[in-house]
């Protein structure tokens, strides 16, 4: 009943849909899952969705993508992630392919040229936007500031591959969380000694 | 053909590792990979990034299917290397849907995401340096650039209907 063929077919064309008409990457895909499978499909109940939500995005990658093998898995175990997995990045690799084909064949036309010219300054604009949107939710603490000042410092002096420059920033959370860890048990630690002080007294 | 093969599924699978941020947060690391091999120009890259912005589907997915397909002329090497870009995710999020509970509180796991926020921030706004030279190349396009990032900050205009404009506007100007 589980993993019937039928429901396994019914899961890859809901993904299918959902790939193929959410424009504008993964956080436009959010409220269309969530009418796909909280609503209509019911494969999954809203608190679990909204846990999902915040879940999916911790782990690296697209985060529609992440959130459809998280949904698929849930749903129907391995088979209904690879499912979902297939599902959803399908029709944009088709349709990306009928663009490398045909660009190769335009890409020297002139007004395509001074079209992708326009365009060209206003990618780099929407790109400085989402850095600056994201940095809206944050909380500037010292330690974080540092983090980002460190990182752009670094990037624009060294060639150094960004994956390290991610690896740093963990390294940085896991000495941040280790310090608070120990801290914690001091205090703990003092709180008991004054407690048997007390007790002794 | 084999050795490309193996270094682009490498590349595109270490694209999708450490991808934190989803889309534009990628095109760093994107941009670093294609630099050191050489499989776009910058130039190229840009489009790219609009053609995704453009279309449905994931930036760095989408990415990884055109590279393939540009740097092999094969489909079957874009799907493998689509399917590389996506195998990092597929097993990540397998290992936390099992784990969902003890990682969802997990105070270690929130601390270290707080601390690859502002890093992926800084990355993104390292993309958009490196992209600015091939990109920003005279006062037009410095204009359509300034514009995008005000209208985007005081409006909640859609993304592709910005780019479309702009595709219009170098139409008539140049």
């Amino acid at each position: 009943m589980k993993n019937s063929p039928k429901k396994l077919f019914k899961m890859f064309i809901t993904f299918f849909k959902i790939g193929l008409f959410t424009f504008g990457g993964g956080l436009a895909m959010i409220p269309i899952m969530e009418k796909e499978f909280v609503d209509n499909q019911g494969w999954v109940d809203k608190e679990r969705f909204v846990n999902a939500i915040s879940i999916t995005q911790t782990v690296p990658g697209s985060v529609a993508i992440n959130m459809s093998i998280f949904f698929g898995y849930n749903i129907a175990g391995f088979a209904g992630a690879l499912v979902a997995a297939i599902g959803i990045a399908l029709p944009s690799f088709f349709v990306i392919l009928t663009i490398a084909v045909v660009f190769k064949n335009f890409s020297d036309n002139v007004i395509v040229q001074n079209v992708l010219k326009g365009i060209r300054p206003a990618v780099v604009g929407l790109i400085i936007y989402a850095g600056l949107d994201l940095a809206k939710y944050i909380d500037w603490t010292p330690p974080l500031a540092g983090t980002i000042t460190l990182v752009i410092l670094i990037g624009l002096t060294l060639a150094v591959n960004p994956a390290y420059l991610i690896l740093m920033a963990i390294a940085f959370g896991t000495i941040s969380y280790k310090k608070k860890l120990f801290k914690d048990i001091k205090v703990k630690f003092k709180e008991a000694y004054q407690e048997v002080i007390k007790t002794n007294a | 053909m084999p050795k490309l093969i193996i270094t682009l599924m490498t590349s595109f699978f270490k694209i999708g590792l450490f991808g934190f941020g989803g889309g534009y947060a990628m095109i760093s690391l994107l941009q670093k990979e294609l630099e050191t091999y050489g499989w776009l120009t910058m130039q190229e890259f840009v489009d790219i990034i609009a053609i995704a912005q453009m279309t449905p589907g994931a930036i760095a997915v989408n990415s990884g299917t055109f590279v393939g397909f540009e740097s092999s002329s094969s489909i079957i090497v874009s799907l493998l290397v689509t399917m590389a870009v996506i195998a990092p995710s597929f097993i990540l999020v397998l290992l936390l849907a099992n784990y969902f509970k003890k990682v969802k509180d997990s105070e270690y796991i929130k601390t270290i995401i707080r601390y690859i926020r502002p890093a992926v921030i800084g990355l993104i706004l390292l993309a958009a340096f490196s992209l600015i030279g091939t990109s920003i190349v005279d006062i037009p396009t410095f204009l359509i650039a300034i514009s995008v990032i005000g209208i985007m900050l005081k409006t909640d205009t859609d993304p592709i209907a910005l780019i479309v404009i702009s595709g219009i506007f170098g139409a008539f100007i140049y």
